[in-house]
């Protein structure tokens, strides 16, 4: 019943972004724009590349991250559809479940996207797997902890302007974790030289989630 | 209705002053100069001290959060803001009388050492607190957000400071290590005495002034009441 539930969450959100692709696309068009951004910023030739990449992704995902948060939820309060969600007689954590993954669909795209094309403009080599995992572990946790938030933001008269403020400084744990990994990583280091901050990040990920699953409840009631 | 400050808040409220003063003749007068730092060590006792009041705010902001959320009693959340505004009081002071200490000890007012790295992101966390809750009008829903908010801010500043950890630190740690490189001094009794000293004129300090805000928050709570009272 609960994996029913979030799967037609998740499948919901995916279907309506499939017919207007609105947040995609502007998750997608804004991430590269920033690394274009940074590459006039940081004037980012090959020597300094290695050590600033993870930086300049990583940013960029941040970035790129709250801008599907602040829509995820707040989407739904169109015509009193997150009403209709509460209404719905099924466990609240599975609709924060179903959200959460959602949110992170979003973001995995994006770096579908992302990655590949900083690859081929800076001409460096980011497809290594233990990379690949280090992506989905950050973003599995951000998106855990963006998506609680950004049901507290979306209820504020600031809504989107407040997200990253209550964001940011919360997920710096896990932020600093996943660039200190990639940095590693980016720069040829075998997965056993990161091994310990990979520990870290998973432990990051449980702990996030598991606070966001028990306090999705009081930020939702009402 | 209640009228004045009830006495034993007045006259903790007199001891905190006293015991200030008294903790400040200790620090200046009592407690010996430090070989190798001289006098700027002398920062030390106010600054441990105030750090110490910040986290007990914090801590006291997180314990009633807690409570809060279990209760829906509104002056769960009034003590939450109060503890929190303390906290980021002292906290400031712990970070200014850091840096005054920081600049002739480590040539700079600031680096991104995990204790000073953390205690900055722990300011960013509650000025957060205060952003979410000014957006929020309905008080009930206000206090449920900033108690999930505090609760979370608390749990992810120790991992903050773990993360950071790994790389090295230059910050001394004064209590509780046995090494004695640079800038780590072994207080003679009369220095540790002068600094439990400060550190319990803080604590009482934190204790009245928390009163007082918490007394504020209710009686603003009342006003509040009355005045929707007499509108409807």
């Amino acid at each position: 019943m609960f994996l029913r539930t979030v799967w037609a969450i998740l499948w919901k959100d995916l279907v309506t972004e499939w017919r207007n692709r609105q947040t995609f696309s502007a998750m997608l068009v804004f991430a590269l724009v920033v690394i274009f951004l940074f590459n006039f910023a940081l004037e980012l030739n090959r020597g300094a590349q290695a050590v600033v990449t993870s930086g300049v992704i990583w940013v960029t995902f941040a970035f790129c991250g709250t801008l599907g948060f602040n829509r995820s939820l707040s989407a739904e309060q169109d015509r009193g559809c997150l009403d209709g969600l509460l209404l719905a007689p099924v466990n609240r954590a599975a609709i924060y479940v179903g959200k959460a993954l959602s949110n992170l669909v979003f973001m995995l795209a994006t770096a579908v996207v992302v990655l590949p094309v900083y690859s081929l403009l800076y001409n460096t080599n980011l497809f290594i797997p233990a990379f690949l995992l280090v992506v989905l572990l950050g973003m599995l946790g951000y998106a855990a902890l963006g998506t609680m938030l950004s049901g507290m933001s979306m209820r504020s008269r600031m809504r989107d302007l407040l997200l990253p403020v209550l964001l940011f400084p919360v997920a710096l744990p896990l932020l600093v974790a996943v660039v200190k990994a990639s940095s590693g990583l980016l720069e040829g280091q075998p997965l056993s030289a990161v091994r310990h901050w990979m520990d870290l990040l998973v432990v990051y990920d449980i702990i996030f989630v598991t606070v966001s699953l028990l306090v999705f409840d009081e930020v939702i009631e009402d | 209705m209640r009228s004045g400050h009830p006495r034993l808040l007045l006259s903790l409220s007199i001891a905190a002053s006293l015991l200030l003063c008294l903790a400040l003749w200790a620090v200046f007068r009592y407690a010996p100069l430090e070989l190798n730092m001289g006098a700027v060590q002398k920062v030390f006792y106010f600054h441990v001290s105030a750090n110490w009041a910040g986290m007990l705010g914090f801590l006291v902001a997180l314990v009633v959060s807690v409570i809060y959320l279990r209760t829906a009693d509104l002056k769960w959340d009034i003590a939450a803001v109060a503890g929190i505004e303390l906290g980021m009081v002292f906290t400031a002071m712990g970070i200014v009388s850091g840096m005054i200490w920081a600049r002739p000890t480590w040539n700079t007012w600031w680096t991104w050492d995990p204790r000073l790295t953390t205690i900055a992101v722990v300011e960013m966390v509650y000025a957060a607190y205060f952003m979410l809750r000014q957006g929020i009008e309905e008080c009930e829903r206000r206090a449920r957000f900033g108690a999930v908010y505090s609760i979370v801010g608390f749990i992810s500043v120790p991992l903050t400071f773990f993360s950071i950890r790994f790389a090295r630190t230059i910050h001394p740690v004064v209590i509780g290590s046995g090494d004695s490189s640079n800038q780590v001094f072994n207080m003679t009794p009369a220095m540790l005495q002068t600094f439990l000293l400060c550190l319990f004129a803080f604590s009482v300090l934190f204790v009245v002034l928390l009163w007082h805000r918490l007394r504020l928050g209710l009686l603003a709570q009342e006003v509040e009441d009355a005045a929707n009272a007499c509108w409807e």
